[in-house]
């Protein structure tokens, strides 16, 4: 491999890796804040990128569509705990885990109602649609260094909020006392709702800024929802900083994964169980730290 | 005659009239209903061993579906094209299949608590299903069909004859009574009284010299081996395996059978087996996206129905009683 399509592979699995703890970091900030496992996150994947899509259409610009769809998501977000997770809290994750199972159904065939089952693209928008030149022949995309550049922004932002402001504190305390907190005279049930909407909005947004990407097409939240829970089962349950080690893990080594099993074979020996190499990543990872590398001890 | 005795002989003749019952629906139905009970019958099964995890030993697994998938594809990879597998070397060899997925898997995620376990059973069963979803080892996406049933010929006599849907039913029955009869004698005895422990507080069995990472292994994979028996039999009865029967969605339903019928007990899983399968029948009829209405069904009961229809009928039966006396 030459020093150019390392590079261009490397870009590729930081992007990939950037995105996924988009999605993981909601997950595990409402698993770690909350204690509730969404099952169900991965569909705000793909809500995000339906919306972003069909918006586009309709307003014309990429760029506009963006805000709306974000505050569509939220509104989502807020809805959905009010109704259905603040049921939630007190139960045993099993049935957190089944109802948001349901919840996947139900999106999942809204998404039918509402958008059909076809595999749709957007394009990308003008003003990132050029490519920066390597050599005469490589080049690289600039939306896709625009989104690890989004991506990392909203990481330091979330880093910004959670450690240095008032909510992000009074989150944190939440997350280690709930009751303590509510004697103190804060609303928790209004902290859990900011939190589960921001959780929710972080996936959709990850969906609607992959989307010029990515097909946009049925069931592409579930596959981002399997690959997240190794992203979170590696990174530790409940840790950000775990999560964005972790999904930079996930990220160069799937993408390099596919494309050095390629290459050192010379023939093609069995490219489809790349999809492999990030399991056996997170068994021996379970076999070293079954708390995850940045986890509190089991 | 001591009170418990006559419980004990009030279930077994109450098992008793089930089976007799369910002996005589091929007599009067349709082979399409002969096959709908045989399906209920085999998710049953499915459903019986994930509680064992679930309901028994507090393993809450959400990739149960990989060990029933396991044992399809085993039957699938042991027909030989155009010619039949033998019934009475390929069901032993698609049951060890399973046990042996589930012990691989196993060894890995047994040693995960709570929501770790979930995650992790989850990834895993996914992987499998990616293994058989992506290669060509059987057939990719589209899944392989089973030309030629399994034969089940011990030298000239063959005792029944899996081409005929009838005795598919009676073979799907048999294994339904024994897999039943297998988990009551499991669960009664020293190894089930251990996994009870494990679940109400592991740290103490341990402390009581239990290796507990030992007996929830084994668990797990007799949970897996039963899983594959409902597998072989749904692979023999529609003729087809594909990943489908590994995804997470069949997962989802057979946990959500397991809760709704009432966790914890056998008969729960069955009840909610039968229960669940009617009400797939009946949305399937009502619209085309009938996966709402099963959607918005899963949300409802894992809210309002913890403890699931058995539990729903102890308390209303509680509140009679109470009224009454």
């Amino acid at each position: 491999m030459d020093f150019n399509t390392f590079l261009i592979q490397l870009l590729n699995g930081v992007q990939y890796g950037l995105l996924l703890f988009l999605v993981s970091s909601g997950l595990t900030l409402v698993f770690g804040i909350m204690g509730i496992i969404n099952v169900a996150h991965g569909s705000f994947y793909m809500i995000g990128a339906y919306l972003a899509w069909s918006l586009a259409a309709q307003i014309g610009s990429f760029w506009l569509a963006l805000p709306v769809a974000i505050v569509l998501s939220v509104a989502i977000g807020l809805a959905l705990e009010w109704l259905v997770v603040r049921w939630l809290y007190q139960r045993d994750h099993l049935y957190q885990v089944l109802c948001t199972y349901g919840l996947i159904l139900v999106f999942e065939e809204l998404r039918s109602v509402l958008w059909g089952d076809d595999v749709r693209s957007l394009p990308v928008p003008d003003l990132l649609n050029r490519s920066i030149p390597l050599t005469d022949t490589l080049s690289y995309p600039v939306y896709r260094l625009g989104i690890s550049v989004v991506c990392i922004a909203v990481a330091a932002g979330l880093y910004y909020v959670i450690q240095k402001t008032r909510l992000g504190m009074t989150i944190r305390a939440g997350a280690s006392n709930r009751d303590m907190v509510q004697s103190l005279g804060i609303n928790i049930g209004l902290v859990y709702r900011i939190v589960f909407a921001a959780g929710i909005a972080l996936a959709a947004f990850a969906g609607m800024i992959a989307a010029p990407v990515s097909a946009v097409a049925p069931g592409m939240g579930n596959q981002v929802l399997i690959i997240c829970f190794v992203v979170v089962v590696i990174g530790g349950l409940g840790s950000v900083k775990g999560a964005f080690v972790a999904s930079l893990l996930i990220g160069l080594v799937d993408t390099f994964g596919k494309v050095l099993q390629f290459q050192v074979a010379g023939v093609k020996l069995l490219p489809e169980l790349s999809s492999m190499t990030v399991y056996v990543l997170m068994a021996v990872v379970l076999l070293w730290r079954p708390e995850g590398l940045f986890g509190k001890k089991l | 005659m001591t009170r418990e005795r006559a419980a004990d002989l009030r279930g077994v003749a109450v098992l008793a009239a089930v089976v007799l019952l369910l002996a005589c629906v091929p007599l009067f139905a349709e082979k399409f209903y002969v096959q709908f009970f045989a399906k209920i019958l085999i998710m049953g099964i499915l459903a019986m061993s994930l509680d064992l995890l679930l309901g028994y030993t507090g393993l809450v697994s959400f990739g149960h579906a990989a060990f029933y998938g396991t044992a399809g594809y085993a039957l699938a990879l042991l027909t030989p094209e155009y010619q039949a597998a033998n019934f009475w070397t390929s069901f032993p060899l698609a049951i060890a299949a399973s046990a042996v997925a589930a012990l691989a898997i196993g060894f890995f995620v047994v040693r995960m608590q709570g929501i770790y376990f979930i995650m992790v059973t989850l990834a895993f069963a996914q992987m499998l299903f990616f293994l058989f979803y992506d290669t060509k080892i059987a057939g990719g996406n589209d899944g392989i069909y089973i030309d030629v049933r399994p034969v089940a010929r011990i030298g000239e006599w063959q005792p029944f004859n899996l081409d005929n849907f009838a005795h598919v039913y009676y073979l799907v029955l048999l294994l339904f009574v024994a897999t039943y009869l297998l988990l009551r004698v499991v669960l009664a005895s020293p190894f089930g009284r251990v996994l009870a422990g494990i679940k109400a507080n592991e740290h103490r069995m341990r402390s009581l010299g239990y290796a507990t990472f030992r007996y929830k292994l084994a668990c797990f994979v007799l949970a897996g081996a039963l899983a594959g028996v409902a597998g072989y039999l749904a692979a023999v009865q529609f003729g087809v395996v594909n990943p489908e029967m590994m995804g997470w969605h069949l997962s989802g339903a057979v946990m959500m059978m397991v809760i709704l019928g009432g966790m914890g007990t056998l008969r729960g899983p069955i009840l909610g087996a039968a229960v669940w399968m009617l009400l797939e029948l009946w949305f399937q009829d009502l619209t085309k996206h009938w996966h709402l209405l099963m959607g918005g069904f899963i949300v409802l009961t894992s809210i309002l129905l913890p403890d699931g229809l058995l539990g729903l009928i102890a308390g209303l039966a509680r509140r009679v009683r109470r009224r009454d006396g």
